[in-house]
């Protein structure tokens, strides 16, 4: 009985597919380009859901911005893995879509899939966030982007230090990667530039999108005594909302979210993405050349503070609006000797000062002195 | 805030037991349902989250989150019926059907629950129980949801109900011979599927409670296989109600040792802790059965023991 | 003479049916499409643009049918055995593991034993995790559906676990990986497209397989066993021997396409070589009804489907569930059209001919 069956289905397969092939869609391609011919075709690739009122909805709140702009298609998906799915969305984007310019929004995309993407397609502008770009590594049609938003996360930790009543914080991080430990730190010198005696809890979950392990990590942090929470995970949706229903503070991170905690909401880290994007849509259009290395923080404009809540104190706006306007200026510097770690260590020795471009910040991996965790 | 130090464990473990376990509790309550008329649903992950997108969605709309609930349990229970009525057909295999419906289900809750991941839904109100003591994480940690006492209502009721009612003697006969129920005149096929139907009424309720209470909101994240956990702890409840209800507890301990751990200080090795409910569930099996009197108890027409 | 009632016969049903199944799904997503407001054409239109307009959407969903296609057989094979496990995803991610890990640590030998080993190794990881399932199913009687899929979370686990801590590359910082395998060891494209030989693989698996299941006296073994395990102990086939050979292939199978992910694609094991692959390959399993051969042309309809979600979601900016619900209602039609096998009278098989007694009336 099975033996008669497969070979009509190899078969039939075959001569299909043979079909397809021979029937293979000629206009397809100029159709495509066509409905896109006088305008900048864009493509922007998100990991999560575009409305996951953190991360993704950042960037997508830039890419909204740009879709206003005239002469200008964006074309958005969403939820793409970061395996070979991306790879084939930009070359779609690029074959199919006619995309110039391509926005690959997750880390995870950088290395190798956009590499790869960017030899084979040398005169489209990949524009990455968060990556690494080296120059005389990475090809020259790829860049990367991204804020020093630990900048904002030491305001959140200035501002969680004069409305702390029990001098302990709580961060629930995703992984510890150099990105997060920063602002774990910065947050942690943030706060105990105000009291010295301010501890903060860390509590890992392992993913960046845990909703549950993220409910639960809050409510064990406010179990410990924890009374201003923030955190670094794609969607702060759940850990917002969970520390507004057991009453106790929190500062935001990636996107505002003060709609979901009218009462505790402190303030927070976002990011103004508008800033890159504009800058490489314009040098798209006028053909100027590509920027490859685009780094900034709140001077540049590329992060920026949400508005404070109702809770915050006018000592705390008064120290935290000083030390932003030092920011501005460009004279603050957050990662300075002599610092040390939780262990004991020192890791940053006495004299030295580190500015925020400085590469030796992106290879973080230690929790200074007042962080309770371990990585 | 107290400081509890190490006490803070046990205290976050019950804590999570009463809140995580709910879900688990009225999956497999349902499940339970299902695999004694002779079913398995696997497809209950499916259920809980278009439950989940279901209560949300409508608790925003109508602004009463026990609307959101019933209307919960009202798109599992049309689930369920889907599942009953295909499995009914001739040579269907249930297993695949549920996984079929695994898919289908979540895709589709996904689909439509795009416009409700930005808005604010009511959420469920909590009975404190805890309140006698002055301490706040004891008062928080038996801060107790009225689905949880409705679940444990539920699990004694169905082991009564299982055993001294007409409908539950007949639930057990389908499942367990159904020449036997047909000699007696029972439509198999229909009592199947109005039991599948049924697990998937509470399947939606226990979705219903995640997105409505804890975590207490949707989004696309929000089940990490609890459905799926479900019909494991069916199995290693030996099909009891009540015994449903003690490994839904240990389930939702288990789930929360991790961020206790952490938030005391015991930091490394987090994934493993993670992976606890699994390991758990996986050992008491290995160690309950055994090739003879492998799944005793098991109703002898589930197509996973025959 | 009575005339002969002419059949179609077994195989053409075998295709008719889910053909028209598939159909019918992809008429009740028009439905669906419709109802939202969508023209069915224009989405129908798109699905094919995406998935088999042109050379680039072939070879896009080629590639994703590629790992389809071996961690399908991680469900094909034991279904052969009469067992039904799940546990694809976490062969493929210990077996990513294992060849991450022999591909840096044989680094610097020569490039084809690398690859080979790495290979291997992915095969045996993934092939060892899934007979663990098999082992407690013949010996502890333990239920394989639900011990092979709290293996996979067991796997999962301690997959991130090991790539995070112990296996971790200390020059991965944001993205922690294991060490890299070096690009001598890559695993390259096939010649003339732009897939990779993942594909290859998959297709001499399931070749090799399905001669072994359908045309050797040991798969013959395997298929009583899995029709009827009492009857094939009675037989005096070694039931154990046979359940747990077929399960470590069904996982050798999903390591493998692990091992190819980390080879060909990634080049280190991180935790995006988690990606679901072994849940759509129960899919592509069912749709294929457990049959090596037919798992292939499955796998590249739903890597089609899975390419065009793309299409879908930038032209009509629709969600990218639409693929989800387009897969589910297939997949849902086609199991509920097993019912119908057996049922139409036009493919019943040939009767022969009645031959009458001369004079009398038929």
């Amino acid at each position: 009985m099975s033996k008669s069956i497969q070979p009509i289905t190899r078969r039939t397969w075959i001569k299909q597919a043979a079909a397809a092939a021979a029937g293979v869609a000629l206009g397809d391609g100029m159709v495509l380009r066509a409905f896109a011919a006088d305008k900048l075709v864009i493509g922007v690739i998100y990991v999560g859901p575009r409305d996951d009122y953190g991360y993704n909805q950042a960037q997508a709140q830039a890419a909204a911005m740009i879709k206003k702009m005239p002469g200008v298609t964006v074309l958005e998906q969403e939820k793409v893995a970061e395996t070979i799915d991306v790879q084939k969305v930009m070359g779609s984007m690029v074959e199919q879509d006619g995309a110039t310019l391509i926005f690959p929004t997750s880390f995870g995309y950088f290395d190798p899939h956009m590499l790869i993407m960017a030899a084979k397609y040398p005169k489209v502008r990949f524009a990455h966030c968060g990556g690494l770009w080296t120059a005389g590594k990475h090809p020259a049609n790829t860049g990367s982007y991204f804020g020093y938003i630990d900048e904002c996360q030491y305001l959140n930790g200035v501002v969680a230090g004069f409305t702390s009543k029990s001098k302990k914080l709580g961060f629930i991080a995703a992984k510890p990667i150099p990105q997060v430990l920063r602002n774990i730190n910065a947050f942690t010198m943030g706060a105990r530039s105000v009291d010295p005696k301010i501890t903060t809890q860390l509590i890992i979950t392992g993913d960046w999108s845990l909703p549950v392990k993220e409910a639960e990590a809050t409510n064990s942090l406010i179990d410990q005594g924890v009374d201003v929470i923030t955190c670094h995970v794609d969607s702060p949706k759940v850990i917002v909302e969970g520390a507004e229903r057991r009453g106790i503070f929190v500062c935001g991170y990636h996107a505002n979210q003060s709609a979901l905690a009218p009462k505790g909401y402190l303030t927070g880290a976002e990011w103004n993405w508008i800033t890159p994007y504009t800058t490489h849509v314009k040098d798209a259009m006028s053909g100027a050349p590509f920027k490859n290395f685009l780094r900034g923080g709140l001077k540049e404009g590329y992060v920026k503070m949400s508005p404070y809540g109702k809770a915050v104190s006018d000592a705390a706006k008064k120290k935290a609006d000083g030390i932003q306007a030092a920011m501005m200026k460009g004279d603050y510097v957050i990662f300075k000797g002599p610092l040390k770690d939780n262990a004991g260590k020192v890791v940053i020795a006495a004299g030295t000062s580190l500015k925020q471009t400085d590469p030796v910040l992106e290879q973080m991996n230690y929790l200074v002195e007042g962080v309770m965790g371990k990585i | 805030m107290t400081d509890l130090g190490w006490w803070g464990v046990p205290i976050a473990v019950l804590g999570g037991a009463l809140r995580v376990s709910t879900p688990f509790l009225f999956v497999s309550l349902g499940e339970c349902i299902t695999e004694k008329s002779g079913r398995i649903n696997l497809g209950l992950e499916g259920i809980l989250v278009m439950g989940a997108m279901t209560g949300y969605a409508a608790s925003y709309t109508t602004g009463s989150p026990w609307t959101g609930v019933i209307a919960a349990g009202f798109a599992g229970l049309l689930l369920g019926t889907l599942h009953g009525l295909i499995c009914s057909l001739p040579r269907v295999n249930d297993i695949a059907v549920g996984i079929g419906l695994m898919l289908f289900g979540t895709g589709f809750a996904f689909f439509l629950g795009k416009p409700y991941v930005q808005p604010k839904a009511p959420t469920l109100p909590a009975i404190a129980f805890g309140d006698w003591s002055s301490v706040p994480q004891i008062q928080a940690a038996l801060k107790v949801n009225p689905l949880f006492l409705i679940g444990i209502a539920l699990a004694f009721l169905l082991a009564w109900a299982f055993r001294n009612t007409r409908w539950g003697l007949v639930v057990r006969m389908v499942g367990d011979s159904s020449d036997a129920a047909r000699a007696m005149g029972y439509r198999v096929n229909t009592v199947r599927t109005l039991c599948t139907a049924a697990g998937g009424f509470l399947a939606g309720i226990g979705g219903s409670f995640l997105s409505l209470y804890y975590p207490g909101s949707w989004s696309e994240g929000l089940s990490s296989g609890q459905g799926l956990m479900a019909v494991a702890l069916v199995i290693f409840a030996r099909w009891q109600p009540v015994n449903c209800f003690y490994a839904a507890l240990l389930f939702g301990g288990a789930g929360s040792l991790g961020p206790a751990l952490q938030s005391v200080g015991v930091t490394s090795g987090y994934y493993l802790f993670n992976a606890a409910p699994y390991v758990l569930t996986l050992g008491i099996m290995i160690a309950t059965c055994s090739t003879r009197r492998s799944l005793a108890g098991a109703p002898g027409e589930l197509s996973i023991v025959k | 003479m009575a005339l002969a009632r002419t059949g179609l016969g077994p195989a053409a049903e075998a295709l008719a049916i889910p053909v028209g199944a598939l159909l019918a799904g992809v008429v009740l997503f028009g439905l669906f499409v419709a109802v939202l407001g969508q023209s069915p054409l224009e989405v129908y239109g798109l699905i094919y643009k995406g998935a088999f307009a042109s050379s680039f959407s072939w070879q896009n969903t080629l590639s994703r049918a590629a790992p389809l296609i071996l961690t399908a057989l991680c469900v094909a094979l034991p279904a052969q055995a009469g067992l039904m496990v799940i546990g694809a995803e976490g062969a493929l991610a210990l077996g990513g593991l294992a060849a991450a890990v022999t591909g840096h640590g044989l680094d610097g030998a020569a490039p084809l034993a690398v690859k080979s080993a790495m290979l291997a190794a992915g095969l045996l990881a993934g092939g060892a995790w899934v007979a663990i399932a098999a082992a407690l199913r013949q010996y502890r009687g333990v239920n394989e559906t639900i011990s092979s899929l709290l293996l996979t979370y067991v796997a999962i686990a301690l997959f991130n676990h090991l790539v995070e801590g112990p296996l971790r590359d200390p020059a991965s910082l944001n993205k922690p990986s294991t060490h890299p395998i070096g690009a001598a060891n890559a695993i390259g494209s096939l010649p003339g497209l732009d897939v990779h030989w993942g594909l290859g693989f998959g297709v001499i698996f399931c070749v090799a397989m399905y001669v072994l299941v359908f045309h050797t006296t040991w798969g013959f073994g395997l298929r009583i066993v899995g029709g009827n395990a009492r009857a094939a102990r009675l037989a005096g086939l070694p039931v154990a021997r046979l359940v747990v050979l077929a399960c470590f292939l069904g996982g050798g199978a999903a390591g493998l396409a692990g091992a190819t992910e980390v080879a060909a694609v990634h080049g280190n094991a991180n935790a995006s070589l988690i990606a679901g692959y072994g849940y759509t390959g129960i899919l592509v399993a069912f749709i294929a009804r457990q049959n090596p051969l037919a798992i292939i042309p499955v796998a590249v309809l739903l890597g089609g489907i899975s390419a065009s979600g793309g299409m879908l979601q930038r032209r009509l900016d629709m969600p990218d569930a639409t693929v989800l619900v387009l897969q589910g209602m297939v997949f849902m039609l086609i199991l509920a059209s097993e019912t119908l096998y057996g049922r139409f009278r036009i493919f019943r098989p040939r009767e022969a001919e009645v031959a009458t007694p001369a004079g009398k009336p038929a």
